[in-house]
C-alpha cells in the first residue's frame, strides 16, 4: 500500500507526493467538469429544475374538488344546506338535477362525489330528526377520497352547526374534538415535501454524478493508464470524490435557498446542523455511486444500477412521501437500507421542528455508519488490477 | 426491407441481452421493486404511534380510549403524566398524535354538555397528519353515535351515509399497483432506448451504420422493435403480479388495456429515441432518460394528484404520456372503463409517439459528430 506512514523522511516526501499526486487528480476531474458540461448540469440545473417542477407539482392538498350535488326536492332547507357546503374552499359544487346525471358525471371524471338529497329530506329534518344524507365518492384514488369525505363531513358539522343555531339552541354533540397541528398549523403539504424533495434531488445528484465517472474510466481504457503510475487506490477514490463532494454541496446549497425564498418552507434549526447532515448525507450518496461504478465496469450497467437502487427507493421507500410506519413490517426493514430515509427525518425536523437532538443524532449515526460502509466496500472492491 | 429491420433487431437484442448484467438490470429489478413498492406505497394508515394524557377518571373517557386501541388504526405508545410531556413525546417522534383529555370530561358528559377533547398532531407530514385527524374524528363520531343512543338524547338531526366507489374499502394500494405497471414500463422502455443510439455514437458504430443501405426508417424500426417486445413483456409480468400477486380486481377488457399499453410504449420508445439522438455520449443518454423520467414520473399523478397542481403545470402534463396511461390503467382496473370512454387518453399518446419518432429519425442523419 502506498500511502501508509513511515517514520523519518521518506515518508514525509511521500506524504507530499501523496498530497501532490491528490492535487492533481482532483485537478484533473475538475477540468473533466468543466469541458463536459452535463456533470454542471446535474449538479446545479437538476436541482433548480426539479424542485421548481416538484415543488409546485407535488401536492396533496386538494382544494376546489368538484362535487355533484342532487336535490330530489329543493326548497328552503335544502339551499341553506347548499349554501353552507359554498363556503368551503374545498368543494366545487356541481348542481345536478337528476341522479343518472350525476353518476355519468362521476364515471367520466367530471366530479369526484355525489351529494345526494332524497325527496323526503326536509320532511325527515323536521319530523324524525333522522334525515339521511347520502354521500358516495370515487374511491379510485384513496386518499384523495378519503380527505374528500373529512372535508364533507367537516362542512356537514358546520352545516349542523349552523341549524342548530338558527333555532335558537347549541348543537348536541357529547365529545367534541379539537385539534391542533404542530410544526405545520395550515397542514400546507409543500411544507413537508420541499424538504423531503431536497433528499431526493441529492441522492440523485451524488449517485449520478460518479455512478458513470468510474465506468467511464473502465470503458475508455484511462484506468489501465492510471494503474501504472504510483497513485494509490485510496487517492484515486479521493481524487474522484472531492470535485464531486463540491458539486453536490453547491447543489444542496442552491436548493435550501430556494426552499426558503421561493417556496417559503420554514428554516427552525440551525444552518450548521443543517450542512453537516448534508455533508454527511452526500458522503453517502456519493459513496454509492462510487461503488455502484466500480462494481458495474459498464456505463449502461452503471446508469442502470443508479436509477434503480436510488431514485425510485428514495422516492417510496424513505417516508418522504409514503408514512414508514404503515408499510408491512418486512418493508421497513428494507427502508432502513436506505440512505434517504435518514436524511428525509432529519430534513423534515430541521425545518418544520428545530434542532431536535434526538431525532437528529440517530440518524446522523445512520448515515455515518453507511457511508463508512459504501467508501470502505468502495475502496476493498476497487483493484488495481485487470480482469 | 424487412430483412434488414429484422438483422438490426436481432444485433439490437444480442447488445442488449448478451451481457450478463445488462440482462439483470433489465428483468430483476422491475419485479423486485414491484414487490416492495406495492407493499410500501401505501397512504394507509396503520399502527398510528398516539400518547395519551388523561386528566379525567371515569368510565367514560376510558371508553373513548379503548376504542381508539382497538380500532386497529391507533397503537397507544406512552401514557403522560402532566401537560410538560407533550412536547418531547411529539418533537422526537415518539408519537404522531396525543389525545388529552382533560378533568371534567365525564362529568360534562353526564351533564349533557360538550365535552372537549384535545388531539395534538404533528404536521411535519400534513398529509399523515391529516388523515391521523381524520381516523380520529371518525372514532370520535362513533363513541357520540353510540353515547346519544345509549342515554336516550336525540343524535344531531341528520347523519351522513358514505359510500366509496369502485374501490369499497378505499385502499390506496389498489391506487397505486396499477399505477406501478405504467412507472415501471415507462423506466425500463426509456432507459433501453435512450442508450441505444448514444452508444452506438460512442463507440462510432453509428457511423458505420449510416453508410450501410439500411434507411433512418428503418434504423428506426430496427431500435424500435426490441424496446417494443420487452417493454410489452415486462408489463404483461407486472400485470399478472398485480392481479394474481396483489389481487387487485381487472373489471375493463384486456384489449382496452392492450391497446393502452401499445400505444404508451410507442410514445416511451419515441421519447427515448429522441434523447439517445440527441445524445453524444452514453452519459449524456442517461442524464436525458433522467431528465425526463423523473417529472415524468412525479407529474404524472402516481402519488400526487394533478389536480391539485396549478394550472400552469397542469398543462405541462398534457406533454406527459405518462399522464394518460395512469388513467388508463386506473379506468380499466378499477373503474371497468369501456374503449370508447378513454378515446382521449389513446391519442394524445399515439401524437406523442409519431412526433418523436419522426424528429428521432431526422436528428440521425442531420446530427452528426
Amino acid at each position: 500500500m502506498n500511502g501508509k506512514p513511515g517514520k523519518s523522511g521518506p515518508a514525509e516526501s511521500r506524504r507530499a507526493g501523496s498530497r501532490m499526486r491528490l492535487t492533481g487528480l482532483v485537478r484533473k476531474e475538475f477540468i473533466q467538469i468543466l469541458r463536459d458540461p452535463s456533470s454542471i448540469a446535474i449538479a446545479f440545473l437538476m436541482p433548480v429544475v426539479l424542485l421548481f417542477l416538484f415543488g409546485y407539482g407535488v401536492s396533496l392538498d386538494a382544494e376546489h374538488v368538484p362535487v355533484g350535488i342532487v336535490v330530489a326536492n329543493p326548497d328552503q332547507d335544502t339551499s341553506r344546506f347548499i349554501g353552507s357546503f359554498r363556503q368551503s374552499r374545498y368543494f366545487e359544487l356541481v348542481l345536478l338535477s337528476t341522479m343518472p346525471e350525476a353518476v355519468e358525471a362521476m364515471e367520466s371524471g367530471t366530479i369526484d362525489a355525489i351529494i345526494h338529497l332524497r325527496q323526503d329530506f326536509s320532511k325527515k329534518l323536521k319530523t324524525s330528526g333522522d334525515a339521511p344524507m347520502q354521500v358516495i365518492v370515487n374511491g379510485v384514488d384513496a386518499n384523495t377520497a378519503r380527505i374528500l369525505s373529512g372535508y364533507i363531513e367537516g362542512a356537514w358539522i358546520r352545516w349542523l352547526g349552523h341549524e342548530a343555531m338558527a333555532e335558537g339552541a347549541t348543537l348536541k354533540i357529547p365529545v367534541q374534538m379539537e385539534h391542533r397541528v404542530w410544526f405545520n398549523s395550515e397542514l400546507r403539504s409543500r411544507n413537508y415535501l420541499v424538504p423531503g424533495l431536497i433528499a431526493i434531488i441529492m441522492t440523485l445528484i451524488g449517485a449520478l454524478l460518479t455512478a458513470m465517472v468510474m465506468a467511464r474510466e473502465w470503458e475508455r481504457g484511462t484506468m489501465e493508464a492510471l494503474m501504472v503510475t504510483p497513485v494509490a487506490r485510496r487517492e484515486i477514490i479521493l481524487g474522484k470524490l472531492i470535485p464531486y463532494f463540491a458539486l453536490g454541496i453547491g447543489g444542496m446549497a442552491l436548493s435550501v435557498l430556494l426552499a426558503v425564498f421561493l417556496f417559503n418552507v420554514p428554516l427552525r434549526g440551525s444552518v450548521i446542523v443543517l450542512f453537516a447532515a448534508s455533508s454527511l448525507f452526500l458522503l453517502t450518496a456519493l459513496g454509492m455511486g462510487l461503488l455502484i461504478s466500480i462494481l458495474a465496469k459498464n456505463q449502461f450497467v452503471a446508469g442502470q444500477a443508479a436509477i434503480i437502487v436510488t431514485f425510485l427507493p428514495a422516492f417510496i421507500l424513505s417516508g418522504f412521501i409514503f408514512d414508514i410506519n404503515s408499510m408491512p413490517a418486512p418493508i421497513q426493514v428494507i427502508t432502513h437500507l436506505i440512505a434517504a430515509r435518514y436524511f428525509v427525518a432529519i430534513l423534515q425536523t430541521i425545518f418544520l421542528a428545530g434542532n431536535v437532538w434526538s431525532v437528529i443524532a440517530w440518524n446522523a449515526l445512520a448515515l455515518v455508519v453507511m457511508s463508512t460502509v459504501f467508501l470502505g466496500i468502495s475502496r476493498r472492491k476497487f483493484r488495481k488490477r485487470l480482469e | 426491407m424487412w430483412r434488414r429491420v429484422f438483422a438490426l433487431t436481432v444485433k439490437e437484442f444480442l447488445a442488449l441481452l448478451k451481457d450478463k448484467k445488462s440482462r439483470l438490470v433489465v428483468f430483476i429489478p422491475p419485479l423486485v421493486q414491484l414487490l416492495v413498492f406495492g407493499y410500501a406505497a401505501t397512504f394507509d394508515l396503520k399502527n398510528i404511534p398516539f400518547a395519551v394524557y388523561n386528566e379525567d377518571s371515569g368510565s367514560a373517557s376510558r371508553e373513548l380510549l379503548s376504542r381508539f386501541r382497538g380500532s386497529g388504526n391507533f397503537t397507544e405508545v406512552a401514557t403522560l403524566r402532566n401537560e410538560g410531556e407533550i412536547s418531547p413525546v411529539i418533537n422526537r417522534q415518539k408519537a404522531l398524535l396525543v389525545i388529552h383529555i382533560g378533568p371534567e370530561f365525564n362529568r360534562n358528559l353526564l351533564k349533557g354538555r360538550t365535552s372537549p377533547v384535545q388531539v395534538i398532531v404533528d404536521g411535519r407530514n400534513s398529509n399523515t397528519a391529516m388523515l391521523a385527524m381524520n381516523y380520529a374524528r371518525t372514532i370520535v363520531n362513533e363513541f357520540n353515535r353510540t353515547w346519544s343512543e345509549r342515554s336516550g338524547k336525540p343524535g344531531p338531526p341528520a347523519h351522513l351515509v358514505t359510500r366509496a366507489w369502485f374501490n369499497p374499502n378505499l385502499e390506496s394500494r389498489w391506487f397505486i399497483v396499477p399505477g406501478i405497471v405504467g412507472l415501471l414500463t415507462l423506466v425500463v422502455t426509456t432507459l433501453v432506448t435512450a442508450l441505444s443510439v448514444a452508444r452506438e455514437r460512442e463507440q462510432g458504430t453509428f457511423d458505420q451504420l449510416l453508410v450501410t443501405p439500411i434507411r433512418p426508417v428503418e434504423i428506426i424500426m430496427g431500435k424500435t422493435l426490441p424496446g417494443f417486445f420487452i417493454g410489452i413483456a415486462e408489463a404483461t409480468i407486472i400485470i399478472l403480479a398485480t392481479v394474481f400477486w396483489f389481487d387487485i380486481p381487472l373489471r375493463g377488457s384486456v384489449l382496452t388495456l392492450y391497446t393502452g399499453i401499445i400505444l404508451f410504449i410507442l410514445s416511451a420508445i419515441g421519447i427515448g429515441l429522441m434523447i439517445s439522438s440527441l445524445a453524444v455520449t452514453q452519459q449524456q443518454g442517461l442524464l436525458g432518460a433522467f431528465l425526463f423520467l423523473v417529472p415524468a414520473i412525479i407529474l404524472s399523478g402516481f402519488t400526487t394528484p394533478i389536480a391539485n397542481m396549478p394550472p400552469f403545470l397542469q398543462d405541462l402534463t398534457l406533454l406527459n404520456p405518462l399522464r394518460y396511461f395512469m388513467v388508463i390503467l386506473r379506468g380499466v382496473f378499477l373503474e371497468g372503463a369501456p374503449f370508447h370512454r378513454l378515446i382521449n387518453q389513446f391519442w394524445p399518446m399515439a401524437v406523442i409517439g409519431m412526433v418523436n419518432l419522426t424528429i428521432a429519425g431526422w436528428l440521425f442523419r442531420h446530427r452528426l459528430y
